[in-house]
């Protein structure tokens, strides 16, 4: 009676059919982008040294380390931080909390800052190279590059700002509305504890992007080669993103291995840093019940 | 107000909430029609009627909770204590510590339940108002007694309220937070209808307890529940009042035909 029908069999078929298709999916995706680790750790590998990390580049950017870049990358994103995070942030809270739902206007700005995201950052390089470099007159310098990747990143902070406000469940708020609380009082004291860790891992994630583009600071802030370290926001400074580009492109005889080590060095740091936020996330998830 | 009021007890005379020729529309759907309620002070004034009638509209109307939904609009007045609570120099903070709400789902802040009752006070208190720890602690513990919750929870008030409670529990904690700033009444939409029989036995019998000190609007879908947990009780259809008597009264001789037919519709 429970036996197998026809109907039964071909319905298994199917089932095996597409989760064959799918898995080989999965390896088409996984493939490459092992290919790619496997293939930096092994050719850029041997560049890795204290040296590498610690000095400056040497023999007309053939040889030496590349620390000037290192540290200006991480200049460029303190500073793009700096200024997207708190203006993503209130953005988000002040369009998940006291805007008008239902409004037109609140939809239209929502929508614009999805698709604002999607703008290609050669495009936020020349916005920030009018409006940072010429008309606010700072100049190349690491403050109109970081404010560039400032603008290019501030859309995906406030979308996962708001997405990260909106997934704590009404009811809190609710309650705490009808205890006569403000609010502010509600948004301090119950919204973003809760909504915390989905705005950091929102952040980090845009850390690593901030940190690998190089359009966006090319015209804005970062060089080719410079002799020093910065010593303020109104330096110009070198960054990892682009010193690969040069040392690949630009420069003549340069040991195929000391590309190959900034890209894995950029690719560690980026994996790193995207590693730490999932781990954060999950430790959180874990402590958070409602 | 006439003078043979004055002749009875202070609480059975005064008017705990009124309201005069209250109409309310969602946008251009209008979900009240004129009115008009004296909700006596001290008691438990329950509130049935099919779905969609418009109890938790008025209800909300009360603590203006609706007009956050920027469709709403309101004619005529709610009186909470003699004043109304529409006019325009009413503080809702000061409205809504008057009158606390306790929502058909338990909802506990996912703070700790220390946090959790407290939390109300905190907001009221004035700025330079200090509170000790054991200031807050002996206000906690009040409430908790109040609420029969103390002995069951006194050893983890500061574990999140939102895990290891019951329905039932985390129900009685949301009655328990409203009480420290010392509201004169409570609303209640459907505050057992997510619990078993036991746990509505249980803030039944709370609710029950609370009446005297407290000025209750119960708003229940089970008629058994009306009858046995309230004093008086209202019958709404579509967004009008067809009758309000004593409990009592209401289910042995409803005056309407509407109600005689809800009441024995429920029970077969
Ligand atoms: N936010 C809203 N927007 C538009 N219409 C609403 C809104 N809330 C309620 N309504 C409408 O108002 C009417 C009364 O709703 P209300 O929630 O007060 O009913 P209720 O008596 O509490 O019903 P239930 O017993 O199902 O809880 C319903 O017809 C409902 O569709
Ligand atoms: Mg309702």
């Amino acid at each position: 009676m429970f036996a197998a029908k026809p109907v039964n069999l071909r319905n298994q078929q199917v089932e095996g059919l597409f989760r064959l298709l799918f898995g080989i999916m999965m390896v088409v995706l996984i493939v490459p982008v092992l290919m790619i680790i496997v293939m930096l750790v092994y050719k850029g590998g041997p560049a890795f040294s204290w040296n590498f990390l610690f000095t400056f580049p040497t023999d007309g950017m053939t040889a030496g380390g590349v620390f000037p870049a290192l540290l200006g990358t991480i200049w460029l994103v303190v500073v793009s931080l700096l200024a997207s995070v708190p203006l993503g942030v209130a953005a988000a809270i002040y369009l998940s909390e006291y805007a008008q739902q239902e409004h037109w206007l609140t939809r239209v700005i929502n929508l614009a800052t999805i698709n604002l995201a999607g703008v290609p950052s050669i495009v936020h390089a020349l916005f920030g190279l009018g409006a940072f470099v010429l008309f606010l007159k700072f100049g190349t310098s690491i403050l109109a590059a970081s404010l560039t990747l400032a603008v290019m990143t501030l859309p995906v902070v406030i979308v996962a700002s708001w997405e990260s406000l909106q997934a704590v469940p009404r009811a809190f708020r609710e309650a705490c509305w009808n205890m006569g609380a403000t609010r502010w009082q509600t948004i301090r004291q119950v919204v973003l504890p809760n909504a915390l860790t989905g705005i950091l891992t929102g952040i980090i994630l845009q850390v690593s992007r901030a940190a690998g583009e190089t359009a966006p600071i090319m015209f804005t802030g970062a060089v080719f080669f410079l002799p020093f370290l910065p010593a303020g926001v109104f330096d110009q400074t070198m960054a990892l993103a682009l010193h690969l580009y040069t040392i690949s492109t630009q420069v003549p005889n340069v040991p195929e291995s000391l590309p190959f080590g900034v890209a894995l060095l950029l690719v560690g740091m980026v994996l790193i840093m995207n590693s730490t936020a999932i781990m954060f996330r999950m430790y959180l998830r874990g402590k958070k019940k409602w | 107000m006439d003078n043979s009021t004055a002749t009875q007890k202070p609480l059975a005379s005064t008017i705990a909430i009124r309201a005069r020729n209250l109409n309310l529309w969602y946008g251009s759907f209008q979900a009240l029609f004129d009115i008009n309620l004296e909700i006596k002070q001290g008691m438990i004034t329950s509130m049935i009627g099919p779905s969609g009638c418009g109890k938790s509209t008025i209800l909300r109307s009360v603590d203006r909770i609706n007009e956050r939904l920027g469709y709403v609009r309101i004619e005529g007045a709610i009186e909470v204590l003699d004043q109304n609570i529409y006019a325009p120099e009413v503080e809702l903070a000061q409205l809504r510590k008057q009158v606390g709400m306790v929502f058909q789902r338990p909802n506990p802040l996912p703070i700790s339940l220390f946090d959790n009752i407290i939390f109300g006070h905190r907001i009221h208190r004035a700025p330079n108002e200090k509170y000790s720890k054991q200031d807050e602690s002996d206000i906690v513990e009040a409430a908790l007694r109040k609420v029969l919750l103390w002995d069951k929870v006194k050893d983890r008030l500061h574990s999140k309220a939102t895990v290891g409670l019951s329905l039932e529990e985390q129900q009685k904690l949301c009655i328990a937070r409203l009480l420290p700033v010392k509201p004169t009444v409570l609303l209640m939409d459907e505050p057992c209808s997510a619990l078993d029989p036991k746990g509505t036995a249980a803030v039944e019998e709370l609710i029950w307890e609370l009446r005297g000190e407290y000025s209750i609007l119960l708003v229940t879908h089970n008629m058994a529940q009306a009858r046995r947990a309230s004093e008086e009780c209202i019958f709404l259809l579509m967004g009008r009042v067809v009758e309000h008597r004593e409990t009592d009264q209401m289910f042995m001789s409803p005056s309407c035909q509407e109600t005689a037919n809800y009441i024995e519709g429920r029970y077969g």
